[in-house]
């Protein structure tokens, strides 16, 4: 089933972590596996903050393999190494959890270099790299991913976030939403359906260079949206263009550094309703995620099968 | 089963029914004179003028819907839900003539399984409100989501705002209100009864409808399989404008402008078939 929300404050910055981890967690019916979160910072700095992670979290029910923390250490020091190799300086390293990591880095503008020598060691995924955005995703339900990445009190303009029911792989991070769509900076996806024709799809974009990470149809979504902007699309004829080159049932949102957009397959077989203000773009699965940050009575729409949307923060 | 005639239902000659059956047909319309059959056996006895009403802010579905039971065992027959919250299968399973009114909005499965309330809406509904309803009035003041009145076999349900997709999906009687728009395959697998949709609506209209009748005030993306044009007729524009000033929409429509969509009867056509070569059409 799955369910995706987002929103986004038009002109102005607030505590957009908190925001969504109320929205998020009032679509946990619709997916208890995992949960994930693309939260875009002011983005003023012209430093890169890089989201990655080093192993997996086991827990029950995931498909990942279990590993003595140990390794970890070992995989950020050979990370740190192939980020000093490549000519990129360290400013600032975090550790949030034995296996996730938070860094701020200053680097030329060639991710695509950047992001392969990162995930050349072993069991390393980039989970963002962009100059606002920061992707997070892990097992468990919004409030417990919330608590554990601090992400209560993180402001910004935007963000999108999903909670996933596992049906077409595993229970681990590397297959939770969203996805970042590499090599772009701060462009990241979150997607509710099934694409199927997937396989198709994706021998298609590895031919052209592009890397998956997971088996998750919803990281072809990433990957596509990432090579028409790369062939010099925009991000909104980049989205209709998906309508008729995916095929399946999907509903899906992407965000960029300053915007917002959604996508509707023509057969408008997945749910999205829609809430918008002059100041505020609110949207998810269910009615209920608008609902927990607008209480009072607004009004909300489904938009129909086809439809191609974005908003500027 | 026996053919159906104008002559043998006292529904036609009240003017209920204007569909043209033909062949065999398992559908029974109501005789007016069984009184009986209006009421569960186990219906409560309601006054309309005893009203109460119930905060939903802290209730689940569930808690909801037993405390709308018993208010109806005490007599209660006018219910207002306040702070419904979006919240999905309110109001569901109420077999009885009721007064409902829901000040906000349904999420999914809103009033669902019906057969009888009049239920009126402030808001706005998610997916699949009022499925499979068996009689009774719905009303909803904004919009709907998607499979709007999905298998419903009698009653009034309307939107005076706009609708999803595949509203009507599977109906089997009934009408279907729409004063704005409509999303693609309204009507989708339609068995019986009317839609009407006063805006436009979008792509795969009827696609494949066994039966029944829609009519679009608006612009049709395109029609679906099996889905073709029929010709407005006086009675249809008289029940129209019947129709939508009970349905308190006050568009300005020219009826006779209308379309009237119709089932080709190329894919489906059940009522020339037997019960047992029906099971082997299967």
């Amino acid at each position: 089933m799955c369910g995706i929300a987002g929103l986004i404050h038009r002109g102005k910055s607030t505590n957009v972590g908190g925001e969504m981890q109320k929205m998020l967690q009032s679509l946990k019916h619709r997916g208890p596996d995992s949960t994930g979160y693309a939260l875009y910072g002011s983005g003023k700095s012209k430093d890169y903050i890089l989201r990655f992670k080093v192993g997996e979290n086991v827990k029950e029910g995931s498909s990942a393999v279990m590993e003595d923390a140990s390794v970890y250490d070992s995989r950020r020091d050979e990370v740190n190494k192939q980020i000093h190799d490549i000519g990129a300086k360290i400013i600032k390293e975090e550790q949030i959890t034995p296996y996730s990591f938070r860094y701020v880095i200053k680097c030329k503008d060639d991710l695509l270099e950047l992001a392969k020598k990162i995930e050349s060691v072993e069991m390393t995924e980039i989970l963002s790299l962009g100059q606002s955005l920061e992707l997070i995703k892990d097992i468990g339900d919004a409030q417990v991913v919330a608590d554990q990445y601090s992400l209560n009190k993180f402001n910004g303009t935007h963000g999108i976030g999903h909670t996933r029911m596992a049906t077409e792989s595993g229970v681990d991070i590397r297959s939770a939403h969203p996805y970042w769509a590499y090599p772009f900076s701060d462009v990241s996806v979150v997607h509710n359906g099934q694409l199927t024709n997937y396989w198709n799809n994706r021998r298609a974009l590895e031919r052209k260079g592009m890397r998956f990470m997971s088996s998750c149809d919803s990281e072809l979504i990433a990957v596509y949206l990432a090579n028409k902007i790369r062939d010099g699309f925009d991000l909104e004829d980049a989205m209709r263009s998906s309508l008729s080159d995916l095929d399946g049932v999907f509903t899906y949102m992407v965000a960029t550094k300053d915007k917002l957009g959604m996508a509707k397959d023509t057969m408008a077989a997945k749910p999205m309703v829609l809430y918008e203000s002059d100041d505020l773009v609110a949207l998810a699965s269910e009615e209920v995620a608008i609902r927990s940050l607008l209480p009072h009575e607004i009004d909300t729409y489904d938009p129909y099968e086809g439809e191609v949307k974005v908003w500027q923060a | 089963m026996a053919s159906i005639t104008k002559n043998e239902h006292k529904s036609y000659g009240m003017g209920l029914h204007d569909e043209v059956l033909t062949g065999r047909t398992q559908q029974t319309f109501f005789n007016p004179e069984e009184g009986e059959n209006f009421f569960y056996n186990d219906a409560f006895d309601v006054d309309f003028n005893k009203r109460t009403s119930i905060n939903v802010e802290n209730l689940e579905c569930l808690e909801l819907n037993k405390k709308i039971k018993e208010l109806m065992k005490k007599g209660y027959g006018t219910i207002v839900l306040k702070n419904p919250g979006a919240k999905h299968s309110l109001g569901v399973g109420i077999l009885q003539k009721l007064n409902l009114i829901v000040e906000g909005s349904l999420g999914y499965f809103g009033v669902g399984s019906i057969d009888g309330p009049v239920v009126r809406i402030s808001g706005r509904v998610g997916w699949s409100c009022a499925e499979n309803m068996m009689s009774g009035k719905v009303v909803i003041e904004k919009n709907a989501g998607s499979c709007f009145g999905a298998a419903i076999r009698g009653g009034d349900l309307i939107c005076k705002g706009s609708v999803g997709a595949r509203s009507g999906i599977d109906m089997k009687g009934g009408t279907i209100i729409v004063g704005g728009d409509a999303g693609a395959f309204t009507g989708f697998m339609m068995q019986r009864g009317r839609i009407i949709i006063c805006g436009d609506v979008g792509p795969n209209l009827g696609d494949s409808l066994y039966d029944g009748t829609i009519f679009v005030g608006g612009s049709i993306k395109s029609l679906g399989a099996d889905a073709v044009e029929a010709e407005m007729t006086d009675l249809d524009v008289s029940w129209l404008k019947r129709k939508l000033k009970v349905a308190e929409i006050d568009k300005k429509i020219d009826f006779k402008k209308m379309t009237k969509i119709v089932s080709g009867k190329k894919l489906w056509n059940y009522d020339n078939l037997e019960p047992s070569e029906r099971k082997g059409a299967i």
